[in-house]
């Protein structure tokens, strides 16, 4: 079976990632089974895939609008972001609006270009769960967690940026909190 | 200086730590060309035409004797022996070998620096006025402002992967010394009526390609929101900004494209969930940093008791460099001073080892052991007493950084250009030393007055050539390397952008066309006070284009003078 990175560890994993066809064509959808659906499928078939056996996923490609599936969230297991390239960096902006306008807290993966050298980032705008590219080592990738012990920004992994976390551990804090 | 934090200094020693990896993992095989480069890039790591090329921080252009000589071992060690700064305080070494990159970077996090961000498509290293914190018409000590910055730029999670790269600017001061209308945004610090630190916002300037200044966003921007503000900027940019044409995606045509009215307002509707989050500044945060700056102690001086007014009575050579390369400070009795690295011969920025060591023994004895590095690639001793300024300037004139032409046409701003750079279509140190020698006389070079002359050695612009009085600008003809010139551009508050005066001319041709623009404009202009930008401003590019290709056009002339040299 496959695995993915989930939580930091590598897990076993059942979804099945359907894509559109080459001209944009929507893909069959078998009866069960846990599947992550893209965008386009989701909002044609929402009757349909809520009826079925089976969780159900949706991914967003990433020029796609968060704001999309804003309304669906218990309707869903699962969200997924689509890295196109490895330098593409819109995914992160909808991660954060994900987890921080929009209220998601269930799995939000990462697929598409994932690889090591992405993921502490990642990790820091919301994603917990990781497909990671075949031919990295996951076992590897998972020092990436590590690569620095701390952040100066506010993110979904630290919602308070270090200067206010400094200001709180300091005498003027504790008065001020 | 900044003094790092435990924090701080933990956070890039995990960066060396990183990018050992990544180099490993490169080395080994694990990581692809097109894998590594993105990650060797906000390393300042560039594979360059001879060799690769490391381009460190030196954020803001605050540096210290020690990371000076810091810089000269390094040079010595794994270079050939000297450095070059750039146009953005940094500096760059052009033969380090990629396997010893980490090591250097190791190097330098003992020194407190590193190489974080200064290239690839993440926020760069941030740069101000090179006379913060010293300058009479200072409005806020932006070095406060920049290490704000650059610790919300550092590893930003969201905003490590942008369409293009990212340059941000802050001023201080009322006058513009950091060109923030030529930058993805710039910040220029102004008070409200209450005496209210805010921030003008400019967004969407630049040089490059496609040149353009910016446009303001906001007119005043209160301290406490500058963080969520920026975030909501880069937000839409990271989401919105063009990624499918390397050329087209710079904020700047994002703002062009969507029309700047309209940005703004994503720009503010994507701010009304950022504002008072979490980001907001706190005033605990600012005592914090600015406290963490260690600050020079000044002594009571009388600047009369100085005798240095005696000496430039007695020394004519003194009181030239005093008059181009010594500039007020705020506190009485003290002088900044600037040590041109733009010396005839020399390419413009270039310093060896061997300078670099006597600059920082300079710094340590004449300025609290701190310099300043500035964007027209000079370095600068910000707090000298009056008195020590005659002594200062024979040492100075001893290392060959005494050239009295700050502001003057031979201080030249000047890209690697194509004997280094892979970018370039052109030369562009030959040409610039090929006009130090055509105006190496001081008493002319004096009489022209100011006159900003920046050469770049293709469009993507280092050589700030669009913002030169006079801009020249390499460009490929055929496989041969022909110079395009402007005349009209501007830096600071009236920044303008250039206007190319006619067709581009051959390398030997060069120093003639700016010749002929001189004489033009001495023989034109009102008084010595008028300066050259000004008579172009006045009377407009025609009678200079007139003056430089006459009645026939460039291309005979070009083939007439080969000809007369065959």
């Amino acid at each position: 079976m496959a695995t993915i990175i989930k939580n930091q560890q590598i897990v076993a994993d059942s979804w099945q990632l359907l894509k559109l066809g080459p001209n944009g064509e929507l893909p069959p959808v078998a009866p069960a089974g846990d599947i992550i659906v893209p965008l386009a499928l989701w909002l044609a078939l929402r009757e349909l895939l809520t009826s079925r056996a089976g969780r159900l996923g949706v991914w967003l490609d990433s020029h796609e609008d968060p704001a999309a599936i804003a309304g669906d969230f218990d309707r869903l297991a699962l969200v997924a972001v689509n890295f196109s390239a490895f330098g593409d960096g819109r995914g992160y902006s909808i991660a954060r609006l994900l987890r921080e306008r929009y209220g998601w807290r269930g799995e939000l993966r990462a697929i598409g270009v994932v690889g090591r050298e992405h993921l502490f980032f990642m990790a820091g705008c919301g994603f917990d769960a990781f497909m990671l590219r075949e031919d990295h080592d996951a076992a590897e990738a998972l020092t990436a967690f590590g690569d620095f012990s701390d952040a100066y920004q506010a993110s979904v992994e630290r919602p308070l940026p270090l200067f206010r976390r400094r200001f709180l551990a300091s005498p003027d804090g504790m008065e001020w909190s | 200086m900044y003094l790092y934090d435990e924090i701080d200094q933990r956070l890039v020693d995990e960066r060396v730590a990183q990018f050992r990896g990544q180099t490993r993992r490169f080395l080994a095989g694990k990581l692809s060309e097109d894998e590594f480069r993105p990650l060797r890039l906000r390393n300042g790591l560039y594979i360059q035409r001879y060799a690769p090329m490391l381009r460190v921080a030196i954020p803001y252009g605050l540096l210290s004797a020690k990371q000076l000589r810091k810089f000269a071992h390094l040079a010595r060690t794994y270079d050939r022996g000297y450095g070059h700064f750039s146009t953005r305080q940094n500096l760059q070494f052009n033969w380090p070998k990629l396997e010893d990159v980490p090591d250097i970077l190791a190097e330098l996090a003992t020194v407190q620096m590193h190489a974080i961000q200064t290239s690839g498509n993440c926020v760069r290293n941030i740069t101000t006025d090179h006379y913060a914190g010293v300058a009479r018409d200072e409005i806020v000590d932006s070095l406060v402002w920049c290490e704000v910055l650059r610790q919300w730029s550092t590893f930003n999670p969201e905003f490590s992967y942008l369409p293009r790269k990212f340059k941000i600017a802050v001023n201080g001061a009322e006058a513009d010394r950091a060109a923030v209308r030529v930058h993805d945004v710039g910040l220029h610090a102004v008070r409200d009526a209450n005496g209210d630190v805010g921030f003008r916002v400019l967004v969407g300037g630049g040089l490059g390609r496609t040149p353009i200044i910016g446009h303001v966003l906001r007119e005043f921007l209160p301290w406490p929101h500058l963080l969520t503000y920026l975030d909501a900027i880069l937000r839409v940019y990271n989401r919105y900004g063009r990624r499918d044409n390397l050329q087209r995606a710079r904020i700047k045509i994002l703002v062009k494209e969507r029309t700047p009215e309209v940005f703004r307002k994503e720009v503010e509707t994507e701010w009304t969930h950022l504002k008072d989050g979490p980001a907001t500044l706190i005033p605990g945060e600012i005592a914090r940093i600015e406290r963490r700056f260690t600050r020079p102690r000044y002594q009571k001086l009388d600047p009369l008791a100085s005798g240095y007014v005696l000496a430039l009575t007695r020394d004519r050579a003194f009181a030239n460099w005093v008059r181009r390369n010594v500039h007020p400070h705020k506190v009485p009795g003290y002088a900044a001073v600037t040590l041109s690295l733009k010396k005839t011969g020399v390419p413009p920025g270039d310093v060896t080892a061997a300078q670099m060591d006597a600059i920082a023994d300079l710094s340590d004895r004449y300025s609290f052991g701190e310099l300043r590095v500035s964007h027209e690639q000079n370095l600068i001793l910000a707090d000298v007493q009056l008195s020590q300024l005659h002594a200062l300037w024979h040492e100075a004139r001893a290392l060959g950084l005494a050239t009295p032409n700050v502001g003057l046409l031979t201080n030249i701003i000047c890209c690697p250009g194509g004997d280094f750079c892979s970018l370039a279509n052109a030369k562009s140190i030959p040409v610039a030393a090929a006009i130090q020698r055509r105006f190496d006389d001081l008493d002319y070079l004096h009489d022209i007055g100011e006159l900003d002359l920046n050469i770049s050695g293709c469009m993507n612009a280092c050589g700030h050539h669009h913002i030169g009085h006079i801009g020249i600008l390499g460009v490929d003809k055929q496989g041969a390397e022909y110079y395009q010139i402007s005349i009209g551009g501007a830096q600071g508050s009236d920044a303008a952008l250039g206007r190319i005066i006619g067709p581009s001319v051959s390398q030997a041709d060069v120093p003639d066309v700016i010749e002929k623009l001189i004489d033009l404009y001495l023989a034109r202009r009102d008084s010595e006070e008028e300066r050259f930008i000004d008579v172009v401003r006045r009377i407009g590019i025609e009678p200079f284009k007139e003056h430089v290709y006459g009645n026939h056009n460039q291309e005979s002339a070009n083939r007439s003078r080969q000809l007369a040299a065959a």
